[in-house]
């Protein structure tokens, strides 16, 4: 019977570059591969993505498996687990990580399923034990208010890690490797899905995975019209606009605001967070940041345990008496 | 259209992070006190949906739960909502499962109901936040999956979904029979009113015992599990909160502001 060897990671391609979660997952995954003496592959889907397996093994591959079909431009469940399947079952490996990123909800679970393994999704940490050298994986569970560590032994093991948790290694263009491809063989009658349209309603202007400043509203803001005196702190300061959930879904910020468990994991510089109560699932998506300030008119908010400065009063005479204050230090 | 809605009990995840309590010899959340369980909220989004496709298409709303000593009150919320048949797997040999365990009892109980187009889940559960079981149920039976939606609709005989995407969302087609699981950005969920209230005092629920769905009692709950739990914690959060003050809100704004230049923050 074949053994399961080598760690293996799912590499995301976005607008004809290399994901950033796929860097950080190739760096967790050497990490994994140096403790149990093994390789680490990467594996690339999609189309027109051939070109982009080099950069895998600069970012600390030592082989990359491509499928490219132009079946496979867009992401459709039956075509890349039936593919994922394809290649796990060809290559083996020990482990298998993904990241916890819109794909990643959607084919890890799916995929652990039809390889009949089990798969630990948000992972933050991820170690081998030294005595069963199997994968640890801790994951935050109960909205982030707890942590669990799970184990088990069927194969692959597979993970999800959460964005920014992970580090990447240090880009070596000089790196080699092995570049391998595989036909995806799909037949098309198999895929029951059909993507009709896809819509990108991002925000011009700083991302907010890449902002260094962020000014992030709350329920306590009441109004997408109160967002307004965040926006011109954020441009006072130079950083981005965020929101906790309930704003972006009660459509008074657009949704891709929503920082959270379920929304973007941020990790700058500064968080500013506004009329924010705290709440595990918020502090899941920015407890990253370096600086968190908290401004709150209950001081038994939650925030207020999470944060390293705040106030508490009225955002309505806070805000504006703050944001003018910052630009007279800033010589604005 | 008929429509199955997975619909989990669970302690409150809005009640105060400070009630949260782990116990740590037996990896396990202690319950808020006075604080009773709830739907977990994006099942509750998940029987949203369900509801908004009865009121468009006609057809059945059928909520499944499972677990063990469910309570009544509790899981009864989907018919007060406006469902219209509760069947639970209600045994101790249900409870305590993981998302593989789960999502085949689940799916046998699915298979058991016999006639859907549709089976509806919250896209992670408020407790455990693994969300697979949705993609577990669905493979499991050999069907076509979305997960994360936030709009279904359904034309000639299709569904049509919009999934949340990192930065906005896509519209997919897919085929019936479907297992799609739900996000927040559906919307609100409906309030009970008197009328279901009534009607889901009244409604007793179909009540299945492992026996009944066709499986041992080794393959599900904690005793089928695929995943070991080796600790459950709670972090500790370092670092105190300076909170600043004044004599106004903006002579506190401006101390803040003036703090955080003194730290080299600003």
């Amino acid at each position: 019977m074949a053994e399961y060897k080598g760690v293996m990671i799912y590499g995301e391609v976005k607008e004809g570059k290399l994901a950033p979660i796929t860097a950080e997952i190739l760096g967790c995954g050497r990490k994994l591969a140096n403790d149990l003496g093994q390789d680490l592959c990467a594996v690339l889907v999609g189309s027109g993505i051939n070109d982009l397996a080099q950069e895998a093994i600069a970012f600390g591959a030592d082989k990359v498996y491509v499928v490219d079909d132009p079946l496979l431009k867009d992401y459709q469940t039956d075509s890349y687990v039936a593919v994922m399947e394809k290649v796990v079952k060809q290559v083996m490996p020990q482990i298998l990580l993904l990241g916890q990123t819109s794909i990643g909800r959607d084919l890890a679970p799916r995929l652990a399923f039809r390889l009949e393994t089990a798969v630990s999704m948000d992972c933050l940490e991820l170690a081998i034990d030294p005595d069963s050298k199997l994968m640890l994986q801790t994951r935050p569970v109960y909205g982030g208010n707890a942590q669990a560590i799970y184990s088990y032994d069927s194969h692959p093991q597979m993970a999800t890690v959460r964005a920014k948790a992970m580090s990447p290694l240090e880009r070596d263009a000089s790196r080699k490797g092995e570049v391998t491809t595989i036909e995806a063989g799909i037949d098309p009658s198999t895929i029951r899905t059909k993507v009709l349209n896809k819509v990108s309603q991002e925000v011009a202007g700083i991302k907010l995975e890449d902002a260094e400043i962020i000014v992030s509203g709350g329920r306590g803001m009441g109004s997408g019209d109160n967002f307004k005196p965040l926006e011109e702190l954020a441009k006072a300061l130079g950083g981005a606009v965020g929101s906790s959930r309930p704003p972006a879904d009660n459509g008074w910020v657009p949704e891709a605001y929503h920082i959270g468990l379920t929304g973007k994991v941020v990790a700058p510089n500064i968080y500013i967070a506004v009329g924010i109560s705290g709440a595990s699932q918020h502090l899941s998506g920015c407890s990253g940041s370096k600086h968190i300030i908290a401004i709150n008119k209950d001081p038994e908010a939650n925030i207020f345990r999470a944060a390293e400065f705040g106030v508490v009063g009225d955002w309505k005479q806070l805000i504006p008496a703050f944001t003018n204050k910052v630009k007279e230090l800033l010589g604005k | 259209m008929n429509v199955i809605v997975c619909v989990k009990q669970i302690n409150d995840p809005e009640a105060p992070p400070s009630s949260f309590k782990v116990d740590s010899a037996t990896n396990k959340v202690v319950p808020p006190p006075g604080v009773p369980p709830v739907i977990s909220p994006y099942d509750e989004q998940a029987v949203e949906a369900a509801l908004r496709i009865k009121d468009a298409q006609g057809g059945k709303v059928t909520a499944l739960s499972m677990g063990a000593n469910l309570t009544r009150d509790v899981v009864k919320k989907p018919l007060a909502m406006g469902a219209d048949e509760l069947v639970l797997l209600d045994d101790e040999a249900f409870a305590e499962g993981d998302s593989w365990s789960t999502a085949y009892a689940l799916a046998m109980a699915i298979k058991k109901i016999g006639e859907y187009d549709l089976v509806f889940c919250g896209r992670q559960a408020g407790d455990w936040d693994a969300g697979q079981v949705g993609s577990g149920i669905a493979e499991i039976l050999g069907l076509p999956s979305i997960t994360i939606a936030r709009k279904i609709d359904i034309t000639d005989g299709k569904a049509k979904v919009e999934r949340v995407t990192a930065d906005g969302y896509e519209v997919v087609e897919i085929s019936l029979p479907a297992v799609i699981t739900v996000t927040s950005e559906l919307g609100e969920p409906r309030y009970p009113n008197i009328k279901g209230i009534m009607a889901a005092k009244r409604k007793e629920p179909t009540i299945w015992k492992p026996a009944d769905i066709g499986v041992d009692p080794s393959q599900i709950g904690n005793t089928g599990r695929r995943t070991k739990l080796m600790k459950l914690f709670q972090p500790i959060r370092e670092g105190e909160c300076e909170i600043v003050g004044g004599e106004s809100p903006e002579e506190a704004a401006a101390n803040l502001a003036l703090k955080l230049r003194e730290a080299k923050i600003l």
